[in-house]
């Protein structure tokens, strides 16, 4: 077994509304797995569901090869996107309160939570109230409430809203570095610079049905178009723009440069190696600019919702 | 630990280290207590005015018949014009001036009386002078009809009924007053409980909405152990505000009556006046005697179990209602449309208790309404110090005790949907539609 989750075609109905619909995902063990999908297309139903706080209408869902049961809840850390906490309760109090019911000893708790609050340098909000403390500081909170008791799998939903970029740069390094100790993660967000920077498998969900999922170095090959980024310095532009065109698929490209360069996109066909554009173009000027377009995250999720 | 027992726990220290819980709990005894000893302080203010009362009877006929009290004293005058006497008593500012005109018989006089005063004068007053009037009157005709007044006052008995069951309990009205006041406390106790108490669930309900971590909060813990633990937890801090203030109102009580030397038993309440008139005809002696016997002839054993196990069922029956409504909606002032059917049954109970039970504690409306799961805790309550069978009392906490199972199943449905639910205002059809989540 080397997925750590498995969802085998889980399906939710609100009354008349279908919020997912036969959802099939496998997590590895050790992944970042990118859940990604619009708002409203059940990435929030799908976890609930591993979370046990939606029960689903048919399918089944294994953690580890076991059939989920309820004390899995202590190998499972959460972060909602709606979160929050207690407001007139203080941090310790309340840190060690939610710590112990994820089931772990209050010594324990005290000792594991003076480790990360001394890690993000907060160790003297210890006796401050939630209502004193600003958004982002009361994330850093809920963060460490979801890893305390060192959770085999992390749930992050939309993790780094509410986080200033230094705050959300910390808590990246804190996630990659959690999943280097060995855990596994799963992240839904809609921002696809975070997802193309942190993770190595994604499932795109669409109106409640996965519509993709595999590596995302897989599924980048999958969609690539074979066109590259080309910036020429000619004397006769026109004459190898021509050239160019019998030869090539071409358009006209937009990127930053210090010369005058006539800037190209060129799609070169299944039988032709990027090598071959490269001798020919080599041939007919000076190539200041060579760049494979790599479809980003955000392009993919973009094509395959408009596709559906 | 277990997540209930934890649950409970925060709850319970949250609540009582709140302040404005910790005022509150402080604070109410005392200003209860300062407002029964202001009322006290004023209804004696009120009962030592002294008044004069001036008498001008032309007819002759009530001479001596007012005899002065030690609030109000009757000056009789004589031989002196109605408006002198109207004059001399509004300068003396005297309380009033009762005048009776003179006339053919008796008929005509007692057509004839007025009073004057400055200002409308006291209805009991004019009440009392009225009935010893019309006794004087009665007389009066009586002598005039050739009867021997000192024969007829010789016939005259006086009736106390004894009341006793087939089953051989003897009772009294003095006992029948008892039965009331325990069983109006324990009905209203219940009533203040659920709507105090009740409150607090659901406010607490709805902050872990406000603030966002209640979906933190049940990625750990079931749904139905949170709303239990909170139920349950409230109700240990509402226990403990309760005893605080039974030991802080007991001793501010103690105090201000030594200290001010006020006697709280003078408040006129209206079982406290019934007592007091059925009590009226015994002895000192007797009167404590009567109370300990009709005390101890109470089903108190039957009093306590039944009390506790209606209390807790009615309790949290309503309480697990107002849980569900917590979770329902996103601020409490949306709560509105959803607290009037809780309220109404509730309030309900209180009327019949007091109006029907009083009336007649197993007459059909008190019986069925003793039957219904939302009324029954408190009409019950107020119905068992008049002796309720068991097997009435069994059926009763059986209903109960359902009804409270399926409450809580029916709140646990909506709680575990409703707290997730953000941004907008169920309706009822909503809600019902939940229930199939």
């Amino acid at each position: 077994m080397n997925d750590l989750l498995v969802t085998d075609s889980v399906s939710k109905k609100f009354g008349e509304f279908t919020a997912l619909n036969k959802a099939s995902i496998a997590v590895p063990k050790g992944s970042i797995f990118g859940l990604l999908g619009p708002n409203g297309a059940g990435k929030t139903t799908l976890i609930r569901i591993i979370n046990q706080i939606t029960i689903p209408d048919s399918g089944s869902v294994y953690l580890d090869g076991e059939p989920l049961q309820a004390h899995h809840i202590q190998n499972i850390g959460y972060l909602p996107e709606e979160r929050g906490l207690y407001k007139s309760m203080k941090v310790g109090e309340q840190a060690l309160y939610l710590a112990q019911l994820k089931g772990m000893h209050k010594a324990e708790a005290k000792k594991r939570l003076k480790y990360w609050f001394d890690k993000l340098e907060i160790g003297d909000w210890w006796n401050k109230k939630i209502q004193e403390l600003s958004k982002g500081m009361a994330q850093k909170i809920q963060f460490i409430v979801t890893v305390l008791h060192q959770p085999k799998l992390l749930i992050f939903d939309e993790p780094f809203s509410g986080f200033d970029p230094i705050n959300a740069n910390l808590i990246k390094d804190e996630i990659l570095q959690l999943r280097a100790e060995g855990a596994t993660v799963i992240f839904s967000t809609h921002r696809m610079e975070s997802v193309e920077e942190l993770c190595d498998h994604i499932a795109l969900i669409h109106k409640s049905n996965k519509i993709l999922d595999g590596k995302l170095a897989d599924i980048k090959r999958q969609y690539r178009t074979n066109t590259y980024e080309v910036g020429l310095l000619a004397d006769n532009t026109t004459e190898v723009q021509q050239q160019l065109q019998d030869k090539f698929e071409i358009s006209a490209a937009d990127f930053k440069s210090l010369d005058n360069d006539l800037k190209l996109n060129i799609k070169i066909q299944p039988n032709q190696s990027p090598n071959d554009l490269l001798s020919f173009l080599t041939s007919k000027a000076q190539v200041n600019h060579f760049n494979e377009l790599v479809p980003t995250a955000n392009d993919i999720f973009i094509q395959t919702i408009k596709n559906n | 630990m277990n997540h209930l027992s934890l649950v409970i726990k925060r709850e319970y220290l949250t609540k009582i280290k709140n302040k404005s819980f910790i005022i509150m709990t402080i604070l109410s005894p005392m200003i209860m207590i300062a407002l029964i000893a202001l009322v006290a302080y004023l209804t004696q203010l009120n009962n030592n005015k002294h008044r004069t009362i001036s008498i001008l009877d032309e007819s002759g006929l009530v001479t001596n018949v007012f005899e002065n009290t030690e609030n109000t004293t009757y000056v009789y005058l004589s031989n002196i014009a109605l408006e002198t006497a109207k004059q001399t008593v509004e300068s003396k500012e005297e309380y009033g001036l009762l005048h009776i005109a003179n006339g053919k018989d008796i008929d005509a006089v007692s057509n004839q009386i007025t009073f004057y005063s400055k200002d409308a004068p006291s209805i009991t007053l004019i009440k009392s002078l009225e009935s010893r009037l019309e006794r004087e009157f009665k007389d009066e005709k009586l002598k005039e009809q050739g009867v021997d007044i000192t024969k007829i006052k010789a016939t005259e008995a006086d009736v106390d009924i004894s009341q006793e069951s087939f089953l051989g309990e003897r009772t009294s009205k003095i006992g029948n007053v008892m039965k009331l006041i325990f069983g109006g406390a324990a009905g209203y106790l219940l009533f203040m409980f659920i709507i105090i108490y009740g409150n607090m669930i659901m406010r607490s309900v709805i902050e872990e909405k406000t603030s966002r971590i209640i979906e933190i909060i049940i990625s750990s813990v079931k749904p139905v152990q949170l709303m239990l633990g909170k139920i349950i937890g409230t109700s240990l801090a509402g226990i403990t505000q309760f005893l605080i203030w039974m030991v802080i109102g007991g001793i501010l009580l103690t105090v201000i009556t030594v200290v001010f030397n006020i006697d709280m038993m003078q408040m006129q309440t209206p079982q406290q006046e019934l007592m007091q008139q059925t009590m009226e005809n015994l002895e000192m002696n007797d009167k404590i005697q009567v109370i300990f016997n009709e005390f101890r002839s109470l089903p108190i054993i039957n009093l306590i179990i039944a009390f506790v196990l209606f209390f807790i069922g009615g309790y949290l029956l309503y309480s697990s209602l107002y849980a569900a409504i917590g979770a329902a909606v996103d601020n409490e002032t949306d709560t509105q449309q959803f607290m009037m059917p809780i309220l109404m049954p509730l309030i309900l109970a209180v009327y019949v208790g007091v109006f029907t039970v009083i009336e007649d504690p197993h007459g059909t409306v008190s019986t069925v309404f003793s039957f219904i799961p939302l009324t029954s805790p408190v009409v019950m309550l107020m119905r068992i110090p008049f002796g309720v069978p068991l097997w009435q009392q069994g059926i009763s906490i059986a209903l109960l005790i359902g009804t409270f199972m399926l409450t809580v199943w029916f709140a646990a449905k909506i709680y575990r949907v409703g707290i997730l639910m953000y941004g907008k205002k169920p309706s009822y059809k909503e809600i019902i539609k939940w229930l199939k989540y």
